[in-house]
């Protein structure tokens, strides 16, 4: 009786588990077998290096670069953001700050963290871009920079938790052989800690990329919209996430339209998933580098 | 631990043969009565009380340092030995809320003052760990290290002085062709060995040493010990150890540590043979600890 129930328990704790499994291999057999259709009336090459995004014109065309472009471009401003500020204040959190320090500003960077994205995109939308349009004299403030400044910022909690993360797993040994020798605190951050830490700030940094260029709310409300290929941070963009949420809903079933969308929303998922394994790969070999794994 | 300590103490009787030789090379400097042996001092501690927060760990300790000797610091485990010894180059301020009362001299000058520089001060008193602490780099980088942040720019020197240390370290023969290899490849004792000539590197005057040995096999041991009654030419040396026979092997004289007390100092033979407390002989006879 006992055993059966230890094994009925076993089974569902089994099956939970793989759940995810089942969910992610659900996924991505969806988005083939809606994303491949398109690849019948457009070949890959056009499809992905195409420079017009008119899906609904006559004759439709499907050339995603403006979107992947776009998406590129806020992600890399976005970096210009996260990387100092969530790196920075990993260091401060983990060098420099006392026990209060540390006390009141964790909880607050995983508030940030905890912000609904609307919340981010409304934010961008009232306050920011008018702010930018006022101070640079721009015709319109939905661009590249607001996006890049509001996604830097959304993805600053994830960059500042693990690059700590990472620096908290430098054994103290390191440290004290550093002062040992007489070097200060200064020398010891940037020629001991910090290489030691380097893959595992890296792997910070990539998943800081993913979070920013998997962004959709925020991306629709701020980035303006306009899916030609940008030129300058001051121009409005339409990221791919933004493009497949503004117009899934207006694509019809089974249309060609609908078809490409799916598609970018495939290139998405393997530029994300590519980031996620260079993350895994990265810090594998960082925890080999210190000694915590076989 | 404590197991392991029991089976030392049961083992004292095998001490004689190296207390005998470390008699005869003590009387080439012969002390007073109660004095230990050796040259003046080169560090002492004054009245050193120390805190963490606000629980005591040392009470009042005053005990000289001999140059170009190597003291001994005994005691059971938490007795605040380690912490000691961490007095003496500032380690412990890396530890927050901790606080030194008293006078720590180096050469009859205060290291503690706060006008003197720690990162000067522990180029001059270096620190091997008890636990081998080679940073993940190459066996090279690690030794060169201590010369960088130095401010040592000059390339040539900057070798010669790695090889040289790795030389003084006994380590040169069997890593010469391995100087770009990560030191972390190292078996225990070469690491712990590097390390030791990552600490000469920087041409210290003292070198500390927290229990050098309490992570490797008897072989390594054997080797760090032969290298320690080397390096006592040149440098003034303080152990802290576990191993009352390891004391014994290479000490000149011995601190007895009890429960953050300074019980005893004086000559290494003299605390085996007749130590005047009996605190001392109860934990050398391994009645307690």
């Amino acid at each position: 009786m006992n055993k059966r129930k230890e094994r009925a328990i076993k089974y569902i704790f089994t099956a939970l588990a793989f759940s995810s499994l089942v969910f992610l291999v659900g996924i991505v057999f969806v988005l083939f077998k809606e994303a491949l259709p398109i690849f019948t009336k457009i070949s890959p090459k056009a499809f992905l290096l195409g420079k017009s995004w008119y899906p609904t014109s006559s004759p439709p065309e499907f050339g995603i670069l403006p979107l992947i472009l776009a998406s590129l471009w806020v992600t890399l401003g976005a970096l210009f953001i996260c990387v100092p500020l969530g790196v920075g204040s990993a260091l401060y959190l983990h060098e420099l700050a006392g026990p209060r320090q540390r006390t009141l500003l964790k909880p607050v960077i995983e508030i940030l963290a905890s912000v609904p994205s609307i919340v981010y995109g409304f934010f961008g939308m009232v306050i920011l871009a008018p702010f930018l349009q006022n101070t640079f004299n721009l015709p319109i403030g939905l661009c590249v920079l607001t996006t890049s400044v509001i996604l830097g910022v959304m993805a600053t909690p994830t960059v500042a938790s693990i690059a700590e993360d990472a620096l908290s797993y430098v054994p103290r040994s390191f440290r004290e052989a550093s002062f040992a020798v007489g070097a200060d605190r200064w020398q010891t951050l940037t020629k001991v800690i910090i290489p030691a830490a380097g893959s595992g700030i890296s792997t910070a940094i990539i998943l800081g990329m993913s979070r920013a260029i998997g962004e959709t709310m925020t991306v629709l409300m701020v980035a303006g919209g306009s899916a030609v290929i940008p030129h300058s941070l001051f121009d409005p963009v339409r990221p791919m996430t933004a493009a497949i949420a503004a117009e899934m809903g207006e694509a019809p079933v089974g249309s060609d339209h609908y078809h490409a969308l799916f598609a970018i929303a495939l290139i998405l998922f393997l530029i994300t998933f590519a980031f996620n394994i260079a993350a895994e790969l990265i810090s594998r070999r960082f925890r080999l580098k210190l000694g915590h794994s076989r | 631990m404590h197991n392991a300590d029991h089976e030392k103490q049961v083992n004292m009787e095998n001490l004689h043969p190296s207390l005998i030789k470390i008699q005869a090379g003590a009387d080439t400097n012969p002390a007073g009565e109660a004095g230990v042996s050796g040259p003046g001092p080169k560090i002492s501690a004054r009245n050193v009380n120390f805190y963490y927060g606000s629980k005591r760990a040392l009470n009042n300790i005053s005990a000289d340092f001999s140059a170009r000797r190597v003291t001994a610091i005994i005691g059971p485990s938490g007795c605040g030995k380690s912490t000691f010894i961490r007095l003496l180059n500032r380690m412990h301020e890396l530890v927050p809320g901790s606080r030194l009362e008293g006078e720590i001299l180096l050469d009859g000058k205060d290291i503690l003052s706060p006008d003197r520089d720690a990162a000067e001060l522990r180029k001059r008193v270096g620190m091997v760990f008890q636990k081998p602490n080679p940073f993940p780099k190459s066996v090279f980088e690690n030794i060169a290290y201590g010369l960088e942040v130095n401010g040592v720019t000059d390339k040539n020197l900057i070798e010669e002085k790695v090889v040289d240390s790795l030389k003084k370290a006994a380590l040169w023969s069997e890593i010469k062709d391995r100087l770009k290899d990560s030191a972390l490849g190292l078996s225990g004792g070469q690491q712990q060995r590097l390390c030791i000539a990552r600490c000469l590197a920087v041409s210290p005057e003292v070198i500390l040493f927290d229990e050098p040995c309490a992570s490797l096999d008897p072989i390594s041991t054997a080797r760090i010990e032969e290298l320690i009654l080397e390096l006592k030419k040149d440098y003034t040396i303080v152990i802290v150890t576990h191993n009352m026979q390891q004391a014994a092997r290479v000490s000149d004289n011995t601190a007895f540590f009890l429960m953050g007390d300074l019980i005893e100092t004086d000559r290494t033979d003299r605390i085996f043979k007749a130590p005047r407390d009996k605190r001392t002989e109860d934990y050398i006879t391994g009645r307690f600890g």
